[in-house]
């Protein structure tokens, strides 16, 4: 296949920024997006360009780590990450523009590469059950049902990709923060701190700067991980629930 | 040199629980006078600096992704090990231990063993307390499965993602202590050296990888929780960043590198597929507890499958050899991983693979499909079987997968003793990063335990007993060492963007994997690895004089960041060589063609080779110093292995 990239280029943080075009060739159908983008990496590098920076690591699909808005979606045209998305996708001539996850929250370092430690800083507000290592009772002693258990699992496989803020135009943390409330909300190790624990989460994310949910799921629908829409409701009646009784109001 | 293990005394169930006795203790008051520092944020490092902190430690974490929940360990599919015996099925403590002293094919401590099966059960309590959803049965328990060829069902697991979830319960316990102030985080930051004085490790050398300044942090003590060297391959089942860099910096420093050349190669991967290939992806083990691997009988039918002239479902049952069925009955699909990949290179050495590029052998549902219905492998197996569709473009309902062995783990690393401290004082080692638990082989889901085990239940302690003893006087990160070492990390940075020269990292990176590969694989003679170590040497001459690093240090340089860990690795391979070279024997994942049996297994050789290969290293381009530490066998008797 060959291809015309529409990449945007920034040099940092306090650079402007702007689209360049570029054009690769021999593009196998079995590589991967990111492949791709090795492939263009080493061209520019043998021509003593700077070669486009993104973030990946595991290219597994499980890290998280990896981003980029594909044609106007974030993770590209499937319900995957950029790192599981393979060149099949794409067909022989076509133009694909990437560009970096575009949030307030999600400032550009460089090319195609965003901050994300607000997401870091939304768990460090809650996001645990606070128990020390050592002294815990046995593993048994906390039945769960089979079918909690699942559905916390569920939540719990958020990888913290940033895909749901990309999508949202509010760009708003909602899925990503209800996914942790929700899979602690069911459990119950979580109960203990269960409202505390919404409300400074919830009160962090606003403190970062992520916009309001109005409700169009566009979250849901791009993220990588399926993470349910469920998980916002639940988290709204946790928040409700906790404001109205809590101590600090 | 002597290396001293400080195994305790007295008998092996009673050796943890007397340590702790006798460690010295550092009263609650002062440890906030103390600096630990934390390089890696995986299963091993997060534990560690999550417990640290909760016990009063300012500790400080490192890790060069964006946050310390991408840490590799996130990616373990399968599940963790535990001697719970939930299952009612024969499992203990014991059992545990001498599974895995056998499946590292005896060469590993008895004492660490012992002690990581002894502390197994507290890991699965501590998961469950933070709210780590693992997989549980319809009465609220927890469910166990069998892994990699364990007679017991001892594994937990979160579906296809135990290392994620597991990660995700020891970042929020770190992240916990971040919000208390007593953990201060650096992500997207690199460890370049690791700073001694006085013969203590006092500190390291940071580059920042968004503004490239080099910085000092001082500490009482440092942990290198910074994973494993399976990159050493270009190609291996590893994300894209792991490293040897902080081991290898601290190896030059003075630390000890111990068994190298123990490397995993993982059974079921799927193939490389073409030259722009950049990683393995690892199918879960678990598929071979239904999955059935077979490559056809003879090298014409696979001529014709290669040349797609026939399907794979085409070939009749006679025509199919169940090759590992037959040569080990009582294990069958399930012999260990060393086992497992050593069969499927030696059938496509024949001519049988079934690829295009002739390394693939078939894993093949067809017949559980047919005992137990395509819901139930779809219930077991889903995520997989979705994420090999995706990769590869086939369907695994209808036709077998297709895998090959890659390079996944190493069992090797720095050396540490029972402490889990490096030969230099203040310098500790955790999980992959270490050498220390798994001897020559590693069995399935044993590396989440290990990780875990240092990091939330035996650091804790033993780092008190140094503590105690070094006092808390403050070294400042502007004394002369840290300068130097600063100097020297600046202008390594400089000569790498200075030489300019035509070949691109990634190039050189693929070279020397080719050779690792090649000659220092999975199977390995005198003869290839002579000539893998001249070719490396020549490779790093190449190196320094050609490669092409673009950019600036001021600024966030991807190139720039594979350059110093590739230069490292090359030098890492050296080493590899050396010590696969040296053990003229074949044990777990280190097979030599010389030596094996009759039939074709690892030969070992306990009488000459029963101890851990520690390297120290003596200065630029100088031969590396063996120094042994024997292994001594108290309680299990060495016997060959055997799974037929
Ligand atoms: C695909 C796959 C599946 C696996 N499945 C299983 C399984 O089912 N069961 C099992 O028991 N084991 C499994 N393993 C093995 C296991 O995942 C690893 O051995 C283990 O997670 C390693 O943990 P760690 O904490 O030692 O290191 P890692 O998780 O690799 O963490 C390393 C940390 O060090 C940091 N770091 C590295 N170098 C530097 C540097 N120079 N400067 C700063 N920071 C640095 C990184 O940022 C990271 O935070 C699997 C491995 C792979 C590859
Ligand atoms: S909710 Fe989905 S899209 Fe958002 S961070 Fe988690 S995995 Fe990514
Ligand atoms: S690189 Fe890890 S999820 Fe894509």
């Amino acid at each position: 296949m060959n291809l015309t990239l529409k990449i945007w280029r920034q040099k940092n943080q306090s650079d402007k920024g702007g689209f360049k075009e570029y054009k690769v060739s021999d593009i196998s159908k079995d590589m991967s997006f990111l492949e791709m983008l090795d492939v263009l990496n080493e061209q520019l590098s043998d021509k003593g360009e700077d070669p486009v920076h993104f973030d990946h690591d595991c290219r597994e699909g499980i890290c998280g780590m990896c981003s980029l808005h594909i044609n106007g979606k974030p993770h590209g045209p499937l319900q995957t990450t950029t790192c599981q998305l393979h060149m099949r996708s794409f067909n022989d001539g076509e133009t694909i523009t990437i560009e970096p996850w575009r949030a307030t929250a999600f400032p550009v370092m460089k090319d195609l590469v965003v901050d994300r430690s607000s997401f870091d800083r939304i768990i460090q507000a809650g996001g645990y059950v606070s128990v020390n290592t050592g002294g815990v009772p046995d593993a048994n002693e906390i039945p769960i049902p089979k079918r909690i258990a699942d559905e916390a699992f569920d939540a719990a496989t958020c990888i913290g990709c940033g895909a749901c803020v990309a999508a949202c135009k509010n760009a708003s943390a909602m899925l990503f923060t209800s996914a942790k409330i929700s899979q602690l909300a069911m459990l119950p190790q979580g109960q203990v701190e269960r409202k505390e624990r919404a409300e400074k989460m919830i009160a962090q994310m606003d403190a970062e700067g992520f916009g309001a949910c109005t409700n169009t799921g566009a979250c849901s629908a791009e993220c990588p991980k399926g993470i349910s829409l469920t998980n916002i409701a639940r988290m709204n009646r946790e928040y409700f629930s906790a404001v109205v009784s809590s101590e600090n109001v | 040199m002597i290396l001293d293990s400080k195994i305790p005394d007295g008998p092996l169930a009673e050796k943890w629980t007397k340590h702790k006795f006798n460690v010295k203790l550092v009263n609650p008051a002062n440890k906030r006078k103390y600096e630990v520092i934390v390089v890696g944020t995986g299963l091993a490092g997060a534990s560690a600096a999550a417990s640290l902190a909760e016990l009063g430690y300012n500790v400080k974490a490192f890790c060069f992704q964006d946050s310390p929940r991408r840490a590799h360990s996130i990616a373990a599919q399968g599940g963790i090990n535990a001697a719970k015996n939930y299952q009612n099925d024969g499992d203990s403590v014991y059992r545990l231990f001498y599974d895995t002293i056998k499946g590292g094919d005896y060469r590993a401590r008895e004492a660490n063993v012992y002690r990581l099966a002894e502390v197994s059960v507290n890991i699965i309590d501590q998961c469950v307390a933070q709210g780590v959803p693992f997989a549980r049965e319809y009465g609220g328990l927890l469910a166990n499965r069998s892994f990699g060829g364990a007679q017991v069902s001892r594994t937990f697991y979160a579906r296809g993602q135990t290392g994620q979830q597991l990660l995700l319960g020891a970042y929020s316990a770190l992240s916990r202590q971040v919000a208390n102030g007593k953990v201060k985080l650096y992500p997207r930051t690199e460890l370049m050296d690791v700073v001694t004085v006085d013969g203590k490790a006092r500190g390291i050398i940071t580059r920042n990888l968004i503004t490239g300044a080099v910085e000092s942090h001082s500490a009482h003590a440092v942990l290198l929780c910074t994973g494993g060297y399976g990159n050493v391959f270009f190609l291996s089942t590893n994300a894209m960043g792991s490293n040897v860099t902080a081991a290898w910096r601290a190896h030059k420093k003075g630390a000890l590198m111990a068994n190298p050349c123990y490397t995993q190669i993982h059974p079921t991967c799927i193939p490389v597929s073409g030259d722009h290939q950049s990683k393995l992806t690892l199918m879960s083990e678990s598929l071979r507890n239904d999955g059935r691997v077979w490559v056809p009988a003879t090298v014409e039918i696979a001529e014709k499958l290669r040349k797609g002239q026939i399907s794979p479902n085409d070939i009749k049952e006679e025509d199919r050899d169940y090759y590992l069925e037959r040569k080990y009955p009582s294990f069958g699909n399930l012999v260990p991983r060393d086992v497992a990949s050593r069969n499927a290179k030696y059938v496509c050495d024949e001519g049988r693979g079934v690829n295009e590029t002739g390394e693939a052998v078939f894993l093949d549902f067809r017949d559980a499909i047919r005992r137990d219905g395509e819901d139930t492998i779809r219930a077991k197996y889903g995520n997989l079987f979705d994420m090999y569709q995706q990769i590869t473009g086939d369907n695994p309902y209808q036709l077998p997968m297709m895998i090959y062995p890659a390079v996944h783990y190493t069992m090797g690393g720095l050396w540490v003793d029972y402490n889990l401290m490096t030969n230099i004082p203040g310098l500790y080692a955790l999980g992959e990063a270490n050498f220390s638990d798994h001897g020559a082989n590693r069995l399935g889901a044993s590396a989440l335990m290990q990780g875990l085990a240092d990091g939330y239940f035996v650091i804790p302690y033993t780092i008190g007993d140094y503590l105690a003893q070094s006092g808390y006087d403050k070294i400042e990160s502007d004394h002369p060492e840290f300068k130097k070492s600063e100097k020297e990390v600046k202008d390594r940075i400089a000569k790498l963007l200075s030489i300019k020269g035509e070949k691109t990292v990634d190039h050189f990176h693929k070279r020397l994997g080719k050779i690792m590969w090649d000659y220092c694989g999975m199977a390995r003679t005198a003869e290839g690895l002579t000539k893998a170590k001249a070719m490396i040497k020549e490779l790093k001459k190449e190196f320094w004089t050609n490669v092409k690093v673009l950019g600036d240090n001021e600024e966030l340089n991807q190139s720039l960041e594979k350059a110093h860990r590739v230069a490292d690795f090359i030098e890492l391979g050296e080493l590899m060589v050396d010590d696969a070279l040296h053990r003229n024997e074949s044990c777990g994942g280190h097979f030599r063609e010389e030596y094996q049996t009759p039939e074709g297994e690892a030969l070992r050789d306990d009488e000459n080779f029963a101890y851990v290969a520690a390297w120290k290293y003596s200065g630029e381009g100088q031969e590396e110093e063996l120094v042994k530490e024997p292994l001594i066998f108290e309680n299990v008797k060495l016997t060959q292995r055997s799974y037929k």
